[in-house]
This record gives C-alpha cells, sequence and structure tokens, in this order.
C-alpha cells in the first residue's frame, strides 16, 4: 500500500508537468458526464417516469453508477489502457521487476484526471440523495455503499478481462466497451426496463445488476427482501473467474519484439 | 550458474498480402505461418562470465533473454537459473537480475531520475544503507551525480543510458542482462559505457550476458561468444579462438612514390584489392607467404612512404560466420 501511494505520487507529479493539460481534461470529464444528466432530464420532461422509477430514482441510479465508474477508471485504469502498455513494451519491465503483475499494472496508470467524473457523481448524488424520496435508514444507507462498492469491483473485472484478451491479441477489443463504458451509459435506467431478457443476462453472466437492479429496489422500498441489499458483495466474487483468465492469458503472453 | 537445455519457442505469425481486399479477407479467415523463434538452445554460464549473446536481426537473442529473465514462457526445455526456473518463480528470480533494454526506458519519464530510483528502491525493497552506497559507487562510476536531478525526457540519449543502467544495479543483482546497450549512442558514450560494464563485471563478479550488433563491444569486452542463427546456436566458444582461426589474412595499406606498375605482379600469397593514386591495399595470405616476407618483396620493388597492417576485424569475422552458417 505504501509502494502504491509511492507510485501515485510519481505519476502525480508526472501529471503535474503538464498542468494545462490536466486542468482541461478534469473540466472535460466533468463536463461529458453532464451531457448525459442533461439527456435523462429531457427525457423526463416529457415523461414523468420509466417503468415506475421517477426522475429522482433514475437520478439516483445514474450517479450510483457514475461513482462506480469512475473510480474503477480512476484506479483500474491500467487495465483499460493494457494494449499501449503491452506495445510499448512497459509489460516486459513490469515483468522483471519483483512484484505482482496486477499490482503493478494498477499502479504504473492512475488516471486522476477522472475524479472530474467522479466529482460529477459526487455533486449528482448530494442533489438526488435528498430528492429521491427514499427515507434514509441507516441499512439504507449502507446498501448505497455497499452498491458503489461492488460496482467498483465488476467494473474491474470486467477491465481485467479486457486486458486478459490482449495477451492473445495484443490489442483490445472493441466489443468489451458494450460492457464497460455501454454499461455506464446505459445503467443510468434500472435495467429492468430492458426487459427480462437482458436482466437475466447482467444477473447471471456479467452481473451489473447484482450491483445495480437489485439493491436500488431495496433502496428505493420497492422490494423488502434484505438479501437484495447484500447481492453487490457477492457481485464482487465475479473477480474470480477474472483474475483466473488474467493467469491463463498470461501464460501466453508474447511480447512484441524490440 | 545458468543453466539453459533445449529451449523451444514458437510464435505464430498472421499473413496476409497487401491490398484492401486481402485486409478484408483476412479479416474472416486468417493464415498463419509458425515461426520457430528457439530450437534446442542450450549452453551453461558460470558466475562472473562475461558472454557476448551475438546473432543477426530476428535471430532469437532477444527471445532468449526474454525467457532468461522470466518474461516468456518456452514452449519446452529446461532454464535453470540461481537454482529457479525464471517463468515459475519470477518474483524471486528477478530480485537477483538486472535487465537493461537498449530501445526501452524502465525510468519514469517526467520525473528527475533520482525520483526513478526512489520508487526502484521501494519496489526492490532495497534497504537503506545498501541504496545509498550503491547509487554513490554508481553515480561516480557512470558521473552521472550532475544529471539525476533532470528529468528523463531531457536527458540525450547518451545520459540516458548510463542512468538506465545505473538503475539496473542498484539492487545489486548478480546477473546482468544488457540487450544492445550501445545502440545509438555517440563514441565517447560507448566506451564510458564499456568502461563501466568492464569494471562492474571484475568488482562486483555480476555476470554479464550483452547482445549487440557492435562488434566493438564484443572485442572490448567479452570473452566468449555465442552466436544464434535462425533460432539455433550455431557456435558457443573463446573469442580468441575465433580470432586466431580467421587470423591467416592480414591487410597492408601501402602510400608509395611512383607509377606502381610493379604491383601488378605479385607472388603467390598476395592479392592486390585497391591500388589508386600511389595508395594500395594488399590482401596477404599468412598460411602461404609471411607478411614480413610480402613487405621485403614490396620494398624491394618501390619506394614506400607509409605502412600499416591491419588483422581482419572481429566485424569481418562475423561476417564470415554468418556468411559460412548461411544466416
Amino acid at each position: 500500500m505504501r509502494l502504491y501511494l509511492k507510485y501515485a505520487s510519481i505519476i502525480f507529479r508526472s501529471q503535474m508537468q503538464y498542468k494545462a493539460s490536466f486542468i482541461m481534461s478534469l473540466i472535460g470529464q466533468f463536463l461529458t458526464a453532464f451531457t448525459v444528466y442533461l439527456g435523462v432530464y429531457f427525457m423526463f420532461t416529457r415523461f414523468p417516469s420509466v417503468n415506475d422509477f421517477t426522475y429522482t430514482e433514475v437520478l439516483l441510479c445514474f450517479s450510483l453508477m457514475l461513482a462506480s465508474f469512475s473510480l474503477a477508471e480512476c484506479f483500474v485504469r491500467g487495465f483499460d489502457t493494457f494494449p499501449s502498455i503491452i506495445s510499448n513494451g512497459e509489460f516486459d519491465r513490469i515483468m522483471v521487476r519483483p512484484r505482482n503483475e496486477i499490482f503493478q499494472v494498477l499502479a504504473t496508470r492512475i488516471e486522476f484526471s477522472r475524479l472530474g467524473r467522479f466529482l460529477q457523481a459526487g455533486f449528482m448524488l448530494a442533489y438526488a440523495i435528498p430528492k429521491s424520496g427514499v427515507a434514509w435508514t441507516p441499512d439504507r444507507i449502507l446498501t448505497l455503499i455497499i452498491m458503489i462498492i461492488g460496482g467498483f469491483f465488476v467494473f474491474s473485472g470486467l477491465f481485467i478481462i479486457y486486458a486478459s484478451i490482449c495477451f492473445f491479441t495484443l490489442e483490445g477489443l472493441e466489443f468489451m466497451n458494450i460492457f464497460t463504458d455501454g454499461a455506464r451509459e446505459f445503467g443510468k435506467y434500472p435495467f429492468s426496463i430492458y426487459g427480462d431478457g437482458v436482466l437475466k443476462f447482467l444477473t447471471y453472466v456479467i452481473p451489473l445488476a447484482l450491483f445495480q437492479y437489485y439493491p436500488f429496489l431495496y433502496l428505493t422500498g420497492k422490494s423488502d427482501r434484505i438479501l437484495y441489499m447484500f447481492l453487490p458483495l457477492i457481485a464482487i466474487l465475479f473477480l474470480v473467474p477474472c483474475l483466473l483468465f488474467w493467469r491463463f492469458g498470461l501464460r501466453h503472453y508474447k511480447s512484441t519484439g524490440s | 550458474m545458468i543453466e539453459l537445455k533445449d529451449i523451444c519457442k514458437t510464435f505464430r505469425v498472421s499473413k496476409r498480402n497487401a491490398g484492401l481486399k486481402e485486409a478484408f479477407k483476412s479479416f474472416f479467415r486468417r493464415e498463419y505461418t509458425c515461426i520457430q523463434a528457439l530450437d534446442n538452445v542450450s549452453f551453461t554460464i558460470n558466475e562472473g562470465e562475461m558472454v557476448g549473446y551475438i546473432g543477426p536481426n530476428g535471430a532469437g537473442k532477444s527471445s532468449t533473454i526474454k525467457i532468461m529473465s522470466g518474461i516468456l514462457t518456452p514452449d519446452s526445455g529446461r532454464c535453470i537459473i540461481n537454482g529457479r526456473t525464471p517463468w515459475k518463480d519470477r518474483i524471486a528470480h528477478v530480485k537477483e537480475i538486472g535487465v537493461v533494454f537498449g530501445q526501452r526506458s524502465q525510468l519514469w519519464w517526467d520525473v528527475p531520475v533520482i525520483d526513478s530510483f526512489e520508487l526502484i528502491k521501494d519496489i526492490y525493497r532495497i534497504d537503506g544503507s545498501t541504496y545509498n552506497k550503491n547509487l554513490n559507487e554508481l553515480t561516480e562510476l557512470l558521473d552521472i551525480g550532475e544529471i539525476i536531478r533532470t528529468p528523463a525526457r531531457q536527458l540525450s540519449l547518451g545520459q540516458r543510458m548510463r542512468c538506465e543502467i545505473a538503475a539496473s544495479l542498484l539492487h545489486s543483482p548478480r546477473i546482468l542482462f544488457l540487450d544492445e546497450p550501445t545502440i545509438g549512442l555517440d563514441a565517447v558514450s560507448k566506451t564510458a559505457v564499456r568502461q563501466f560494464i568492464k569494471t562492474i563485471n571484475k568488482e562486483r563478479k555480476t555476470t554479464v550476458i550483452l547482445t549487440t550488433h557492435d562488434m566493438q563491444d564484443i572485442e572490448a569486452l567479452t570473452e566468449r561468444i555465442i552466436l544464434i542463427g535462425k533460432g539455433k546456436i550455431l557456435l558457443d566458444g573463446i573469442l580468441d579462438q575465433l580470432k586466431k582461426r580467421n587470423s591467416t589474412h592480414k591487410k597492408l595499406s601501402v602510400d608509395y612514390l611512383g607509377d606502381g606498375s610493379s604491383l601488378s605482379v605479385l607472388p603467390d600469397g598476395m592479392h592486390l584489392l585497391d591500388n589508386l593514386d600511389g595508395h594500395a591495399k594488399i590482401a596477404v595470405d599468412t598460411s602461404i607467404l609471411p607478411v614480413s616476407n610480402a613487405i621485403a618483396c614490396l620494398s624491394k620493388n618501390m619506394e614506400i612512404t607509409d605502412i600499416s597492417i591491419t588483422g581482419s576485424t572481429v566485424e569481418e569475422m562475423v561476417v564470415t560466420l554468418y556468411e559460412e552458417f548461411q544466416i
């Protein structure tokens, strides 16, 4: 952990070498998320509710999704940019250092400008929490926190799968973005609105719904099954197959010529 | 110390012909060719040795280095370094090796070099006193005291390479892999780097394995060379012996007065390579005619103003070897 902070500090100092660029991308990240928010807002000016979810509830859902995604993007960015780590030979360097590869991949890319999105999510949460009409009892506050944590880990797992595929192809496969960037976009609405098939897929195959839809039902009082509250923790188990896949890929690492 | 036995590694390379249509076709059905990068590579290197690992581009030099440093897993074969298999026991293994890739940097680009060194200290868990001792010694030997406070991106290639080498030795490794360490350096930096590698090998007893295309590196540094071509070890031997084997040819460069017409008739064992404006180059086969006789023969027929004798260089020797093995 101490070493992680050292990495973070050296990356922070590097990014500060280009102050203007850093501030611009921070603002850019903030504004991108903001436009998506406008999309939600304008839709609800025409329809008062979607599938029984009110405007402020959807807003809460969206900000939760955004918060966990931007956290994952900030700290697990190394896996998202893994094709470039492989092609510029950085991964060879990682392999000759006496530390865990996953740790090093995490620590070599920390994207502080992504905190702009997190800031946006924070603002939206601050707005949506009191307006959502949810009666905030301690267990619901806990659910909210568990949801963000679960989301962070599921997105991290998806990034790891994306990176592991690179061991075989040496470049990223764009279809994986459906589940990462895509999930952030369509995850602004509770998944049930996309129909039963999608919901099942997102429950049993890619467990995005485990940290979004089900606990959200509990949060908004649409269900009182206490199990739903802890589903995001089960979703964390998704990391296990992801890490196994990573191990498998690592043995097939081909490196690139020099 | 280092033992490789029957290491094999193949790569699958996708192939397609040029053109948009072909690119489209390859999207659906790809043709692969297997390239045997390493074919039963075996050798042993003892502690404290300095070995030059040479071969043309694509011969498998880098692949071997990558297997020995635990980056690649071979298809088959055995590799034991300090009693460990690199790809199985990666973390313990890499603590004892240092690797310099001449074309890739291990320094953090935007921060002063000393910051990178500090981070490396934490990565390798080097204790404070060892780190300070190594740092002082390395900055002095490599003469980088002035530049370690400059960000790596502002250093010249020669300065950066010296910092790279220092960075790979901070944790006192027992083995140092150098993959083309002098590539693109000017003459002064090359000499400095070579001198330093020599010192490290002698004083710390660090085993050094060096790949290079610069034969002067080989000549200045290594006693033993291993030649690889098309994935096979072709030759493993002492440089001096190889030189002797190939040193039956000497080259005479002669400046003379007059028209040099006598050069048109030369005795057996002498062969005119070049003759222009009072300057001639003559090859002498010493197995037929000793050099002294050749000079005597020349000076008898013409007035010589200057003469120099060169043996065949390592460069030429390697070209001969490449031709001999058809690689």
